[in-house]
């Protein structure tokens, strides 16, 4: 049996219990967003509809700050956090290329390098 | 008795969605992908399985960390895919077959996994779009399913030998259903892929290569690693491959692959797509 030992793993960081109970405020609204009409109603107040889920400091200025690094500081989970960048219209290169500081195509270029 | 016809293993990236539903299929950015699939259709025209087990991860629509099964089993009368909230067409409702789903439930609670069971599953894009891509005529999946859902959202997820042990138990139920049934079993997900923190666009080429050859020659293989190990090596979403893991441990012996793609990118993932037969 291979030992299960922890391992940090650069630039990432595994949703576990700490995050989990962290980011549940975020992730929970985040979760809202599978309804259209939550994403609408968040659209049309925002500031209201963080208010509905007690989101904490942090995870107030991450949504505002649409900064996805900062929003899984805050304890969100990429997968709850792909619904609200949905609202956006932005996708996972989107995000990708926003966490790690490069354009869009300098993404793009980044994974079709990984092919070679 | 029932019998397992075969296993296929494929990636679910969303976007294939979107390439489906604007008919991309030929496109050089899509086309190494969906070729994967014609050999495909011709062999389960040939086998005509009855019923798909489908081993997948759900991302955010079933289950909300409210609640967050290890392992669950659907055992509904039909399974319904909705809105995920980033705009991929929602597919028509699934047909479950009952009777199976409880004799996996049954079978596998007796072989001590506690299993959380689903009467209602909302079914999303890892259980849906790879049955669009083995059975992509207009219209409702032809055959009936039984959803077998992993935790890979939040840890702990269960360990790449925990779900190879659930593959193995639910090969061996399928092997004790009294029905002439023929089974296929599906496992989606992966390959390598990292969508969250300043590491993403993780790939890693030889490490999938090495993975998909092991469900072949030693499928035991990635039971070696831990989880936290397996996301070092494949990226926090790439930890995925424990379905096809599974999947291919409901395979007692030897396999033969009659189809194996590997191409990256689509999106950010290095896809895959393999079909694994019994051999004899």
């Amino acid at each position: 049996m291979a030992e299960q030992q922890r391992v940090s793993i650069p630039g990432t960081t595994l949703f576990d219990d700490i995050q989990a109970q962290k980011g549940y405020a975020l992730n929970k609204m985040c979760f809202s967003f599978n309804d259209k009409t939550n994403r609408d109603a968040f659209k049309a107040d925002e500031a209201a509809y963080c208010a509905r889920f007690g989101l904490t400091a942090p995870q107030l200025a991450a949504v505002q700050s649409r900064n996805v690094l900062q929003l899984l500081a805050a304890g969100g989970n990429v997968y709850y956090l792909a619904k609200f960048a949905g609202i956006f219209g932005l996708d996972v290169q989107d995000i990708g290329a926003q966490q790690t500081g490069m354009s869009k195509d300098e993404f793009k270029q980044k994974l079709l390098n990984a092919g070679q | 008795m029932a019998k397992i016809v075969g296993s296929i293993v494929t990636s679910h990236v969303p976007a294939i969605g979107r390439a489906i539903a604007g008919n991309l299929q030929k496109e050089p950015y899509w086309k190494p992908f969906f070729d994967a699939f014609p050999p495909i259709h011709r062999w389960l025209e040939e086998v005509k399985p009855d019923v798909a087990v489908v081993v997948y991860n759900d991302h955010g629509l079933n289950f909300f960390l409210d609640k967050m099964p290890t392992f669950s089993v659907g055992a509904a009368p039909e399974y319904h895919n909705a809105d995920e909230g980033w705009g991929i067409p929602t597919l028509p409702p699934f047909s479950g077959d009952t009777e199976l789903s409880w004799h996996l439930i049954k079978q596998l609670v007796n072989k001590e996994f506690d299993l959380t069971t689903c009467q209602e599953m909302l079914v999303d894009h890892a259980f849906t779009l790879p049955l669009k891509l083995l059975w992509p005529d207009d219209g409702p999946c032809p055959i009936k399913v039984v959803p077998v859902c992993i935790n890979t959202v939040q840890f702990p997820i269960p360990s790449a030998s925990r779900c190879y042990k659930l593959g193995e138990a639910i090969g061996e139920a399928i092997a004790a259903w009294d029905s002439d049934a023929r089974v296929v079993v599906i496992g989606t997900g992966g390959l390598s892929h990292q969508l969250d923190g300043e590491r993403a666009g993780f790939i890693n080429k030889p490490f999938d290569l090495q993975f998909m050859q092991s469900l072949v020659d030693n499928p035991r293989w990635a039971t070696q690693y831990s989880v936290e190990q397996l996301v070092e090596h494949t990226g926090s979403q790439g930890i995925e491959l424990l379905m096809w893991l599974a999947a291919r441990a409901t395979i007692k012996g030897d396999v033969r692959a009659l189809q194996n793609t590997y191409h990256l990118p689509i999106s950010n993932t290095a896809a895959g797509v393999m079909l694994l037969e019994p051999v004899a």
